[in-house]
């Protein structure tokens, strides 16, 4: 029997119905794989119980011949969804022990589609972060390593946990949320494709909340046509999130023509910038010639406020963090500070917030408050949301001339646990993603190939917003050409 | 440097995080450093731009204003720190 952890959802989906393996068999395979606390550490909860009883109900659809795509398919989740009876602490120790008494509307859609929770996945503390350094249940490492090293690298972040789990072969596929890069550069730094679908394309209920109007839910998957299947599964009109776009869910895997004659690919020329690898530019320039070579237009294009874009983002990320985390007082929920005789309710917030938090996120809820504060409000929240504004306009003039934009998705491939200590160069992992977020468009990122020291790096194509369906069209067919099929070399 | 240690404690007391004395330094340099660095958004024009307050351009949804969930008492305390007799448990609030 093949290796049924190396399968892809679409292979997997094909065999179960055709009676090769049970998704007993399935689910036990991959629950034989990875561990909390293990030499990757990307799991922060197993959960075999809930997977075995959900393979079995899979079985019975299948056996019913009523199967959705997803039926059971195994995947991670992120800390950061809330799932019903099961830990979810946003990778923070202030909510420790959360178990939520209701599911995420994502998760929920994903179990609906008959798939198998496998557990939860760790992250950068409320997914602040790049390298998932941040995480309380301490840092992930990915499987890959550079070429004849046994350093321990990064799998990124915040998503870390997902990137590491999907690339090691201990999950079909995983779920990741994207508020400034935390899925697409975590899915080029371990060799996946990483989507971040647009602004309300998939509801933000019940995930923890860190900058409500960045984040974005997506999957990690092995290729463009898994993210088609998952981004089906997951994206829905949302009653409870009054933001999610009231536009129907196209049938994603039916545009996966790979035809790609006559489309206008962008290529800005403000992403070429200091400190970028060689590497990264001539794989950039072999990804245009490959759409060039069917049948797509290279045009070059201009994003003249691309510099703008992390600034503006460490303004407004912090200042809704701080308004999102303010809710962890410890009254309702998660941990609170032992107190002292004589304490009060004031005392009781500070001591909480100040065990509970880490470095990171209390920088950032700083940062936000001081923005955020009387006197400062114009000059730093008002600028950045007018600096926003220019930039969505840098992309609606592209979009007028073009149907997609490529791009790099980092400016270099994974770095070394424990190389970034400061907080600033930790924000540059986010200079080619974090533009996309602040426009609100969906982005994907497509494994390009290897760097001459073995580690994976990334390509990133911007679609219109609400447009994944045609994204993913363009992002297939860049997958085919580039034929990335690399796997890390097993140590773990 | 643009965040000093006052800064820092006024903010931190804003944010309800207390902050040890010897955080205080360092946390004001790494502040400042953040702070400094997005100052180049002054470059930028902003003349007459609308400030951007959505991802998209969207307008929120309406409803009807009728009750489609609730009674879940226990539900809502069942991960409070402190509960008593229904309630969320805090410290005296006032004297």
């Amino acid at each position: 029997m093949t290796d049924l952890t190396s399968l892809t959802i679409a292979d997997a989906r094909y065999k179960l119905r055709a009676k090769e393996f049970s998704a007993a068999d399935l689910a036990e395979a991959f629950l034989a794989t990875g561990e909390p606390g293990d030499a990757l550490n990307a799991w922060c909860e197993k959960t075999p119980d809930l997977a075995r009883e959900q393979a079995q109900a899979a079985d019975a659809r299948l056996a019913a011949g009523e199967a959705p795509s997803l039926c059971g398919i195994p995947l991670g989740i992120k800390d950061l969804f809330c799932t019903k009876g099961v830990r979810s602490q946003a990778g923070s120790n202030i909510l420790k022990d959360f178990e939520p008494p209701y599911e995420s509307t994502v998760t929920s859609n994903l179990w609906a589609e008959g798939a198998v929770m496998l557990g939860k996945l760790s992250m950068d503390e409320f997914a602040m972060g790049s390298s998932n350094e941040t995480a309380c249940y301490g840092p992930v490492v990915s499987p890959w390593r550079r070429r004849g090293d046994d350093a321990k690298l990064t799998p990124g972040g915040s998503s870390g946990g997902s990137a590491a789990a999907l690339a090691a072969g201990q999950a079909m596929a995983t779920t990741g949320t994207d508020t400034g890069g935390s899925i697409r550069q975590p899915a080029a730094f371990t060799g996946l494709v990483g989507l971040k679908p647009t602004w309300g394309r998939c509801s933000r209920w019940g995930i923890v909340a860190f900058a409500s109007s960045l984040d974005q839910a997506g999957p990690f998957t092995r290729t463009v046509r898994d993210a088609a299947i998952m981004l089906q599964a997951m994206a829905s009109v949302d009653e409870k999130d009054s933001t999610s776009a009231d536009i129907p869910v196209p049938d994603y895997e039916a545009a996966l023509t790979g035809d790609i004659k006559g489309k206008r690919i962008g290529i800005p020329k403000e992403y070429t910038v200091d400190g970028m690898s060689a590497e990264i530019t001539k794989f950039w320039e072999q990804g245009a010639d490959h759409l060039r070579a069917q049948g797509a237009e290279i045009v070059e294009i201009s994003l003249p406020h691309t510099k703008y874009a992390l600034p503006a983002y460490y303004i407004l990320s912090p200042a809704e963090c701080s308004s999102n985390l303010a809710r962890y007082d410890g009254v309702r929920y998660g941990q609170r500070a032992e107190l002292a005789q004589g304490d009060g309710i004031t005392e009781m917030y500070e001591k909480t917030r100040a065990e509970g938090f880490g470095d990171e996120v209390k920088r950032r809820i700083m940062i936000g408050t001081y923005v955020l504060s009387a006197g400062y409000y114009d000059a730093y929240y008002t600028r950045a949301q007018k600096v926003r504004r220019l930039i969505n306009r840098d992309f609606e003039q592209a979009f007028g001339e073009v149907d997609a934009i490529l791009t790099p998705t980092t400016p270099s491939p994974a770095f070394g646990l424990g190389e970034k200590s400061d907080p600033l160069d930790m924000y540059l992992q986010d200079i080619f993603t974090v533009t996309v977020n602040m426009a609100g468009l969906p982005g994907i990122s497509v494994p390009a190939g290897l760097s001459s020291d073995g580690l994976p790096l990334g390509l990133q194509l911007i679609g219109k917003a609400f447009d994944e369906a045609s994204l993913l069209n363009t992002a297939h067919a860049l997958e085919t050409a580039l034929g990335f099929n690399a796997t890390p070399e097993r140590w773990w | 440097m643009s965040v000093d240690a006052d800064t820092v404690r006024k903010v931190a007391k804003l944010a309800r995080i207390a902050v040890q004395e010897h955080e205080v330094e360092p946390f004001a340099r790494e502040l400042s450093g953040i702070l400094d660095w997005v100052e180049q958004l002054q470059e930028v024009d902003v003349t007459g731009v609308e400030p951007m307050t959505s991802a998209v351009p969207m307008r929120l949804k309406r409803r009807e204003d009728k009750i489609t969930d609730g009674n879940r008492r226990d539900d809502i305390l069942a991960n409070a720190p402190e509960s008593r007799e229904g309630f969320f448990a805090v410290p005296k609030v006032v004297e």
